[in-house]
């Protein structure tokens, strides 16, 4: 009797196996940036449309991280750090990702169009199209420039919350892009630095592989260089004011010392402190993104009471 | 022989069937939510006629009125 072919099988996906396909700590960040992003901006939106509006935006992130999964599935199996994914763990079927990638994206985009407005879920579709088809089908394979430009990806989420409020595109907006693109190449190749053999294993194009594990150093100090105005330029457009000059001229002189370290630095120093350095500034750019958006939340938590800003 | 009304599969897969049973009722929740909102925010209950396809008398202005 052949009734049901999956009762063979003799693992059952669960909703926990289903839930790690959205890349829940990746989606954590994509909450809070655009929450940032939806409440600094200057027209107020109804908790329950921010609500709904935040939750597309999440479910959208989390979408393009099942479709990446997919995608990348065998990559995933050969990297330690990717290997226990529920793709090549054998947890989920490649087929059940792409369906629930898709089927998300669709939700997310219809829903967020719905409850706000049209450019906002534009947005959140192109965002979805960059992070699947230009990074993961095209550049991660193909250039070791490829978190360079897939890091726009990642930067989308506080533009979308800025457009969910106002409907549109605003300095404020495009800065606070600006940031998150420019910080996510000197964050992952701090990464890169510690966990080099992995991605080398994948065959996946990382600096440190194509160009060198010196050429990365210099990367990282040069890409922190071209950050600094970004963050601090973002200080005094209308969502910006001393609490977060502040808080960006502390991260930015702390950041920048990291990456002046890195740079200094050459493999037998790394081996000798098993990556130290790399592992401290990789967490410094950490707190980094936090501290500037966080900074950007108090600014405009205080303009409720007429505190905050320039004016 | 006993007819079993349930399969294995139906335990096996429990978890997982409630889980998206919720996830249905909460999309129904946000949608029924994301309504009120929406009609609420028009504050004039004669707009949220309007996009009803009936004839409503009472919001049509009457004929004659500035006469």
């Amino acid at each position: 009797m052949s009734d049901i072919s999956a009762s063979d099988q003799g693992y059952e996906a669960n909703m926990g196996d289903y839930f790690a396909l959205l890349k829940p700590r990746v989606m954590s960040l994509v909450v809070f940036t655009a929450l940032v992003g939806l409440l600094v901006a200057p027209v107020p939106v109804h908790p329950f449309i921010g609500f709904v509006a935040i939750l597309c935006i999440a479910v959208g992130a989390g979408a393009s991280g099942a479709l990446n999964m997919w995608w990348d599935a065998d990559i995933d199996a050969r990297m330690k750090r990717t290997a226990g994914r529920p793709i090549p763990a054998g947890r989920v079927a490649p087929g059940e990702a792409l369906g629930i990638g898709l089927a998300l994206s669709g939700f997310a985009i219809v829903l967020l169009a719905l409850a706000t407005n049209f450019l906002a879920a534009f947005l959140l579709a192109f965002t979805i199209f960059f992070y699947a088809v230009i990074y993961s089908m095209w550049l991660k394979r193909a250039t070791p420039q490829n978190i360079v430009i897939g890091g726009a990806a990642g930067a989308f989420p506080p533009m979308i919350g800025w457009a969910v409020a106002t409907g549109g595109v605003s300095i404020e907006s495009v800065l606070m892009f600006a940031l998150i693109f420019m910080w996510t190449p000197p964050h992952f190749w701090a990464l890169a630095l510690f966990v080099k053999s992995d991605y080398g294993n994948a065959g996946v194009p990382m600096l440190t592989e194509t160009h060198g594990r010196d050429a990365t150093r210099k990367h990282v100090i040069i890409y922190t260089l071209l950050l600094v105005p970004v963050a601090i330029g973002l200080g005094f457009t209308s969502i910006g004011g001393p609490i977060y000059l502040a808080v960006a001229v502390f991260m930015n002189a702390w950041f920048l010392k990291g990456a002046y370290d890195i740079w200094r630095r050459d493999d037998a120093a790394c081996e000798a402190d098993k990556h130290r350095v790399e592992i401290k500034v990789f967490k410094v750019s950490l707190y980094y993104l936090f501290a500037h958006f966080g900074a950007l939340l108090i600014e405009a938590a205080l303009r409720l009471y007429g505190l905050g800003g320039w004016s | 022989m006993t007819l079993h009304v349930e399969h294995e599969l139906h335990t096996r897969r429990k978890g997982r069937n409630y889980g998206l049973g919720l996830i249905l009722a909460a999309f129904i929740a946000l949608v029924f939510g994301l309504t009120v909102v929406k009609v609420l925010q028009l504050g004039d209950a004669a707009k949220f006629e309007k996009f009803d396809h009936v004839a409503r008398p009472q919001i049509i202005p009457e004929e004659g009125a500035g006469e």
